[in-house]
């Protein structure tokens, strides 16, 4: 076998074993990145620091725990922001193993900012068929969900009392990591007009670009690097704290910054490989 | 990180380790850590699924003797005779219904949000004059060329063959855009899995640290 050949040819094991070695350093002797702001993540952060207090903002969270190292800080700094800014939040789940993510964001963050739940927020809690759900949540939210995520009627929950439908919020993030997006986008959006952003992982963001050119969402975060440059914007008007270990999707950029440059490596590798084979051959 | 913590992470640290090591070659520890995310995920699904959907649509309307509620629990029953060779046709009354619906619900939607208002956003005014509009231009020859790639009544020649080109060098760059993205977000797990064990450990030295200076008080 020739060198070319066995460039092509490497055994994978190898790659994962340089790849684990930069990241394991680069998590030993992290570096800062510089970052900028994509318009489509700054459109997000425009429209949540455009609220006022007491306006309401939805968010539909629908993802599970596989998906959390890119979703969950985008959550939380979202969520941060809306808290900080008095801005009422009304939460759902349309993911069978997300329920557990919207209360472990929400009743962390509601204690940092002593909001109160009824009041401040409310969690819908998790219906199956996210479909069927959204449609009936354009229609009145107490279809879908006649209680929230503790039990309480919605009736008797005091923010509850202003809002029937998707008309009574102002905007609806969803945040997500399979296919309920284009639910969102297709029921919210399309049927009843609402004002949606998404925030997805980055397997999926290529597939709703269209959609940012069609306007049909207004903003779009796009994985683990859309979330740090959430958190970027965040910190600098001081909704998070560095001190604080708040910016966990910005910490990993060095990580993503270096396992790229080895990747890029190994395909140029390859491909040289590939072409100079190919020209031996002939 | 209190000693109920430090356990319980470090079964996180123990999964995730397993988990690694498929990357070497596949292996028991590898195998119980897959069957184990595999079967919780379905037993959280199963009681999330019974609490949240079963009882407040099925058991609850019923108990206030909304009758009507009975059509969905035999339509859902007859799914079972999918597991009989004789009986499985009753399941198709099911998901004939199913299928009705969900089509009902979706064509005219769908229609609307992914071909015509994706259709009317590709029509954009156009220009040199300015970067917006040299971006249209290059947004109406993608889609022109992507759809005549896919035209197989002609025969790709010519002009036409040329034109077909250009639709799969924009494919191309979409692919890209798609692994790029895709290296991206499985980068950010294992970064976020990394990150998480140097904090553990960094964690685990200083509980180590406490417990030997003050004993076993903590």
């Amino acid at each position: 076998m020739s060198f070319y050949e066995q460039m092509m040819n490497l055994d994978r094991r190898w790659v994962y074993l340089i790849i684990g070695i930069v990241v394991v350093i680069t998590a030993i002797v992290p570096f800062d990145v510089p970052l900028y702001v994509t318009p489509e993540v700054q459109s997000v952060y425009d429209f949540v620091e455009s609220l006022n207090s007491g306006d309401i903002l939805m968010i539909g969270v629908d993802y599970a725990p596989e998906a959390m190292a890119e979703l969950h800080p985008m959550m939380y700094a979202i969520t941060r922001q809306a808290f900080k800014r008095d801005v009422k939040l009304l939460l759902c789940c349309l993911h069978q193993n997300g329920p557990g993510m919207v209360e472990q964001v929400i009743s962390q963050v509601s204690k940092e900012y002593n909001k109160v739940n009824g009041m401040d927020y409310v969690y819908l809690g998790y219906k199956p068929y996210p479909a069927i759900t959204i449609l009936a949540m354009g229609q009145n939210f107490r279809i879908p969900f006649p209680e929230d995520y503790y039990g309480t009627p919605l009736d008797s929950l005091t923010m509850m009392r202003s809002i029937t439908n998707y008309d009574n919020v102002r905007a609806i993030l969803n945040i997500s990591a399979g296919s309920s997006t284009e639910y969102w986008i297709n029921y919210a959006n399309g049927r009843y007009n609402a004002l949606l952003a998404i925030g997805v992982t980055g397997v999926m963001t290529s597939d709703y670009y269209p959609f940012l050119q069609s306007r049909q969402i207004f903003g779009l975060i796009g994985g683990m690097k859309g979330a740090a440059e959430y958190e970027y914007l965040a910190e600098k008007d001081g909704y998070i704290s560095k001190k604080k270990d708040q910016l966990s999707a910005y910490k990993s950029m060095p990580i993503q910054t270096t396992t790229h440059v080895v990747v890029i490596l190994f395909i140029v590798i390859g491909n040289i490989g590939y072409f100079m084979s190919k020209k031996k051959n002939s | 990180m209190g000693t109920e913590e430090i356990i319980w992470n470090a079964i996180a640290v123990f999964l995730t380790i397993c988990i690694f090591t498929f990357l070497y070659k596949d292996n028991p520890f590898y195998k119980f850590a897959e069957h184990l995310v595999v079967g919780v995920s379905a037993g959280y699904f199963a009681v999330i699924l019974y609490y949240n959907g079963f009882v407040p649509k099925l058991i609850v309307p019923l108990r206030h003797g909304e009758w009507i509620y009975i059509i969905p629990a035999i339509l859902g029953l007859m799914i079972w005779a999918r597991f009989s060779r004789k009986w499985s046709w009753i399941s198709r009354f099911s998901l004939a219904f199913y299928i009705g619906s969900g089509t009902g619900f979706a064509i005219a939607l769908y229609m609307q949000n992914y071909v015509i208002r994706q259709l009317s956003s590709t029509m954009l005014p156009v220009g040199f004059t300015s970067w917006q509009l040299f971006s249209n231009i290059l947004i109406i020859i993608g889609v022109l060329s992507a759809l005549i790639y896919f035209f197989f009544s002609k025969e790709h020649t010519g002009l036409f063959g040329r034109t077909a080109k250009v639709g799969i060098w924009t494919l191309m760059i979409g692919f890209g855009a798609g692994f790029g993205l895709t290296v991206m977000g499985r980068v950010s797990l294992l970064a976020e899995r990394v990150i998480f064990l140097r904090e553990y450990l960094l964690e685990l030295k200083y509980y180590l640290y406490l417990l030997f200076k003050h004993g076993l008080s903590l």
